[in-house]
């Protein structure tokens, strides 16, 4: 096993310390993996492009719910109706007002980040419970206003959104949304990274911490809790016009609170204040039910009531995850990562 | 004026069934420190064991019944000891995301057991109505009610004589001064999710016969959260009322203002109270406001 790194800390400048990139060696491998990224799709099948667009767009959903609950410490019960509102707005934007879609979607996140900030403010009175019961009540409360308002959202009966296109392309396959969606979740990906790595993204962990320090060392709480709403909730919107524009009808039924709470896990599972665990979270999320049908269709071969019982089965498993990762890895499968990481690293000599 | 009563009294049926799970509701937050989610899945869980004993295995009513409170006690006992005893001192997201995870696991069990499909009491209280001056009142409106208010007050005196009482209160108060008094603060965490659980399944056994059974029980203890933030997270009497106030505000947005928008008022108007008490007074009524200090 070659040695990547350095045996100890020779760092002597704080610059040094804030770099991205610890080694060339890890920049190289970055970069040979985004261009890894952008050559696989073209051997994947359709079922196999279709599960790794939803990993993209729950990658981009979970780094947001991970910016507002895993670095400020703001727990949100309400996330799913955020994308929800983030995928409705885009959709009407395009379907009824016949925007392009590349105005639509910075619209829609844009429109997400205000609904994200007028719930955020309770915030500032609110803490921990209190706050997870108000973003529960903006949950249903977005999601009355879904089936209600059909005017805008057409209620139960679903909005029709049009494929994406730029001028006269349409990006109507599996292939070409792959790339627009892995663009984005890279883009994302380094700006939510350079968010927390500079002054607001201090602040958050400050707030996240202990408050109250973070107030008497000059962090504006209000500011800053808002604006993890409201990045969080851009996130969010974005995340909800993909979706939208991907699957090309949105009923209110795709935004409810289980959506939420699968979000939460996500962060959960993956590492709550780290944005590896994001991604991991989604991978393993999405993955899980793909998963678990692939077995209950081999075990269906023997026992055929299997395959009736699936969502019963999905929901369980669902919980005895959670609870398993809660008790046995509350810091999520990055940290686990970092301590395999850290044992190779001086491997065979770690003492 | 008729149509008012009704709805007030359909309200208070309702109402008080919440006020039943909003007690299990603050008695461990209060006792633990804990919000449970799953809280509408012990729910579910009383009235899909109730249900079983009485349609499958041909139980009496009143067999079955004191048979589906000792299944709920076992299994509050249970899953405080596997799943929240390794959690004492975890951060509040992990409690939360614990419990939410819980209510999935029953959730997935109870379905897995008994399938999706709605499913309805046999009749057990008899179906004719009574009249009240001009209101109707059918009898098993009256029976849960009555069964609230008996389990309501059982638990009312529980706290307030019974030594186990005392030691829950002493232990809500201050954990340690409980311990140091020789209190086992372990039994009481297991004696708080034991009684969550009880009270829950009474109120699923009393929905069940009202409403038929199915998966979606389970909302109602969401429904639960704006009587406890109404009457403040860590009051009992708090959660009487606030279950009460939260069932009849209920009935009367079903009455009144679902016909002039077009359905689904009912639901979400206890969350629009919720959201203006928790803006207005976060701690409700009764609630004991925490001071913070660095």
């Amino acid at each position: 096993m070659s040695n990547y790194g350095v045996c100890g800390d020779y760092k002597v400048t704080y610059q040094e310390d804030m770099e991205i990139f610890q080694t060339r060696f890890v920049k190289g491998w970055l970069y040979g993996f985004i261009v890894f990224l952008y050559v696989i799709p073209l051997f994947m099948g359709h079922y196999a492009l279709y599960v790794t667009n939803q990993i993209g767009i729950a990658i981009i959903g979970a780094l947001g719910i991970n910016i507002l609950t895993g670095y400020t410490g703001q727990i949100s019960l309400g996330h799913g109706a955020f994308i929800g509102v983030g995928a409705y707005a885009s959709g009407y934007l395009t379907a009824n007002l016949g925007f392009p879609f590349w105005i639509a979607l910075p619209c829609a996140g844009a429109v997400t980040a205000m609904f994200g900030m007028v719930f955020g403010i309770p915030s500032l009175r609110l803490k921990g419970l209190y706050l997870a019961i108000a973003t529960l009540a903006a949950q249903f409360i977005i999601e009355y206003l879904m089936v209600h308002m059909e005017f805008i959202t057409n209620g139960v009966l679903g909005l029709l959104v049009p494929s994406p296109s730029f001028g006269s392309f349409t990006i109507d396959t599996d292939l070409r949304y792959y790339y627009l969606v892995f663009t984005l979740v890279i883009v994302l990906t380094i700006f939510a990274k350079n968010i927390v790595r500079t002054r607001p993204g201090r602040a958050f962990i400050a707030i996240r911490d202990r408050y109250i320090s973070a107030e008497v060392m000059g962090v504006n709480l209000f500011k800053y809790k808002l604006l993890a709403f409201a990045v969080s909730s851009f996130y969010a919107g974005i995340a909800g016009s993909l979706w939208a524009h991907y699957v090309t009808i949105i009923t209110p039924e795709h935004f409810t609170i289980g959506v939420s709470v699968e979000y939460l896990a996500m962060i959960i599972i993956g590492g709550m204040g780290h944005l590896l665990g994001s991604i991991y979270g989604a991978v393993f999320m999405v993955l899980l039910p793909e998963v678990l049908r692939l077995v209950s269709d081999i075990v269906g071969g023997y026992l055929p009531e299997v395959v009736n019982l699936m969502a019963a089965i999905k929901e369980a498993v669902f919980g005895v995850i959670i609870i398993a990762f809660l008790i046995y890895e509350p810091e999520g499968l990055a940290h686990r990562w970092q301590m395999i990481k850290a044992y190779w690293k001086l491997w065979p000599f770690s003492y | 004026m008729d149509f008012l009563l009704q709805l007030l009294i359909s309200g208070i049926v309702v109402g008080s069934i919440y006020a039943l799970v909003a007690l299990g509701f603050v008695l461990i937050y209060k006792a633990t420190g804990v919000i449970n989610f799953a809280q509408g899945e012990f729910l579910t869980v009383g009235a899909y064991v109730c249900l079983a004993l009485v349609a499958q295995l041909q139980f009496p009513f009143w067999l079955a019944f004191l048979f589906t409170l000792v299944v709920a006690v076992l299994m509050g006992m249970l899953i405080e000891r596997v799943a929240l005893r390794p959690m004492i001192g975890e951060p509040i997201i992990s409690i939360i995301m614990l419990t939410i995870g819980l209510s999935s696991v029953l959730k997935g069990g109870v379905m897995m057991i008994w399938g999706p499909n709605n499913r309805a009491y046999p009749q057990i209280f008899s179906q004719v109505p009574i009249h009240v001056g001009p209101v109707v009142i059918s009898q098993i409106y009256l029976w849960s009610v009555g069964f609230a208010a008996l389990f309501l007050l059982i638990f009312t005196l529980f706290f307030k004589f019974s030594s186990a009482g005392i030691a829950m209160r002493a232990t809500a108060d201050d954990q340690q001064a409980a311990l140091s008094m020789g209190i086992s603060v372990k039994k009481v965490f297991g004696m708080a999710w034991c009684i969550a659980a009880l009270v829950s399944a009474v109120g699923g056994i009393l929905v069940g016969n009202i409403n038929g059974v199915n998966i979606s029980l389970g909302f109602f203890g969401l429904k639960v959260f704006p009587a406890v933030i109404l009457g403040g997270l860590d009051s009992i009497p708090g959660a009487i009322i606030g279950g009460l106030i939260i069932g009849m505000l209920e009935a009367i947005a079903a009455g009144y203002i679902d016909p002039l928008v077009g359905g689904g008022m009912k639901e979400v108007i206890p969350f629009m109270v919720l959201v203006v008490i928790l803006m207005v007074k976060p701690y409700g009524f009764f609630g004991t406001e925490e001071i913070e200090k660095v």
